[in-house]
């Protein structure tokens, strides 16, 4: 059971509140038709999948109805932080993949 | 049987000890204490024709098949753990081939085709039975998609029967049909000749005929980094050194992503934690395997009597091999409402394997931009039902460097040209 921070609600709430809502700072191609097959490929299909630290979304369901973004570790589970949509994580300095 | 076993093989180790009823009496008046090992523990080579990365069901198969249908003996396996530790061990040993589109359909009836022989192939006995597999629809669209499934099915050349109510209450006398529970059974999608078989049992024989036909089995030995000189593979690093190979094919499920990067490629994958949970032993009760999408549950009865029930995968990426309660709680409760008589059976083990998901539901098999690796991956939660089928293709794709006409389908390349095939229905969660 993951215990997650929700950042507009301010509190540490279970996992059966939230949803999971996938990688984060995926941007949305702004010019989608400019783009070739591999690159919108890339964009809809190709996530990171670290084995470590990730960012992902994170909707709070059955409370503010909020999205927002969260540092966990994907081996530990630990929840590192988490923070608006408008903030950024403090990302780690080094990749942690092995 | 004795005299048989001293015999060494042209590939120069002892031939392998057929296992038989007579076999058994034999040693059992020596009290059992001469049996053959099921395989050697080789000592690392420093280089091989084809190095396989990743010692589960379908690495094992690979090499069976490349040895055997291709002449390819000069093979390790490489596995970080022990042989079939991983997903091959955590998974619900389901086996059917009732998927909606050509693609998939072919390759997982290919797949169900192998098994059918596979325990005389193998000598090893695969305790694989067809008991049948059912799959629940909850709702009027569920039972239209499930019309439609099997029509394509049939089309195919797959058994596949739709099932009213009625006649799932009477192949399944414990299951709840009222009307009025959350989620009622208005009917099944039934496939007499899927079924169960034992999960170790695949590896092990694989493992073994592979063995046999000269492929070294190395354990304890992860693979580090790939070696690739422009554009080209020429080995891998491991725990214990390097090992020069031709060809390097990759079979890691979960951990597949992480051999991709080391070769500077990306896979469309994420890797989830599945779980499942088997209860204490009891009576005979359930002879088919039930199975839901839409409630994310699934359950069958293995011949010791526990209840083998699996669950849904955990909605975040995760490499941690457990999960979180809340789906297991999810899963629990709507096997009650399916079989309130199992309200009150204890769960003796709950475990989570790693899965690796790829957007459609579908593996990928084949070449990749680098010369000389291939990948076999992606099978996310529904593997272990593909493993000689997946052995097989992906052996073929090795041995000739191009895909197998029933891999094809499954490239790299489909999530750039968008010829994805969607089974998300057949595959779903449940299996």
């Amino acid at each position: 059971m993951l215990r997650i921070h929700c950042p507009y609600c301010c509190e540490d709430r279970a996992e059966e509140e939230f949803v999971y809502a996938g990688e984060a700072g995926i941007t949305r191609p702004l010019a989608p038709e400019q783009l070739d097959d591999a690159a919108w490929g890339d964009y809809l299909f190709f996530r990171t999948n670290p084995r470590g630290a990730h960012q992902e979304m994170w909707f709070h369901a059955s409370g503010c109805r909020r999205y927002f973004k969260v540092l966990r570790d994907t081996v530990t589970y630990a929840l590192a932080a988490s923070c608006r949509m408008d903030e950024s994580l403090p990302l780690p300095a080094v990749d942690v993949l092995p | 049987m004795a005299r048989a076993a001293t015999g060494i093989s042209n590939s120069g180790h002892q031939r392998m000890q057929r296992y038989s009823f007579f076999g058994l009496a034999r040693h059992a008046a020596s009290f059992h204490e001469h049996w053959q090992r099921a395989w050697r523990n080789p000592v690392m080579k420093p280089g091989y024709d084809v190095i396989i990365v990743g010692g589960g069901g379908h690495g094992l198969a690979t090499a069976y098949y490349l040895a055997k249908n291709h002449g390819v003996r000069n093979v390790a396996v490489v596995e970080k753990g022990y042989l079939g530790g991983g997903n091959t061990a955590r998974n619900t040993t389901i086996v059917r081939s009732n998927y909606l589109w050509d693609a998939a359909a072919h390759l997982y009836e290919f797949s169900l085709k192998l098994w059918e022989g596979l325990s005389q192939e193998l000598n090893f006995n695969l305790m694989f039975s067809q008991r049948g597999v059912l799959n629940l629809g909850h709702s009027l669209q569920e039972m239209r998609d499930i019309e439609r499934r099997v029509t394509a099915n049939r089309l195919n050349g797959i058994d596949g029967e739709v099932l009213t109510t009625r006649e799932v209450k009477a192949l399944v006398p414990l299951i709840n049909d009222s009307p009025a529970i959350r989620y009622p059974v208005l009917g099944a999608s039934w496939q007499p000749r899927g079924g169960t078989a034992r999960h170790d049992a695949l590896a092990w024989g694989y493992a073994r005929a592979a063995d046999n036909l000269g492929v070294d089995l190395i354990q304890q030995t992860e693979v580090t980094g790939l070696r690739i000189e422009g554009g080209v593979v020429t080995g891998v690093e491991t725990t214990r050194g390097p090992i020069h190979a031709r060809k390097v094919a990759c079979v890691a499920a979960g951990n597949s992503g992480v051999l991709a990067a080391m070769a500077g490629l990306r896979l469309p994958i994420e890797s989830h934690p599945l779980q499942a949970l088997v209860s204490e032993p009891i009576k005979p009760v359930l002879d088919c395997v039930v199975m839901s999408n839409a409630v994310h549950a699934y359950i069958s009865q293995s011949d010791k009597g526990d209840l083998v029930i699996g669950a849904g995968i955990d909605s975040y990426n995760g490499y941690g091999q457990r999960g979180s309660l809340p789906v297991v709680e999810h899963c629990l409760g709507a096997i009650v409402e399916l079989f309130p008589a199992f309200s009150r059976v204890r769960m003796n083990r709950n475990w989570g394997g790693i899965v690796d998901t790829c957007p459609d539901a579908s593996p990928i098999i084949g070449t990749t931009p680098v010369e000389g690796l291939f990948f076999n991956c992606g099978w996310g939660t529904g593997g272990f039902k593909a493993t000689p089928g997946s052995g097989y293709v992906f052996a073929d794709t090795v041995a000739n460097g191009r895909p197998h006409p029933l891999a094809a389908p499954f490239s790299l390349e489909r999530f750039h040209t968008g010829a994805l095939i969607d089974e998300h229905g057949a595959a779903g969660v449940a299996h």
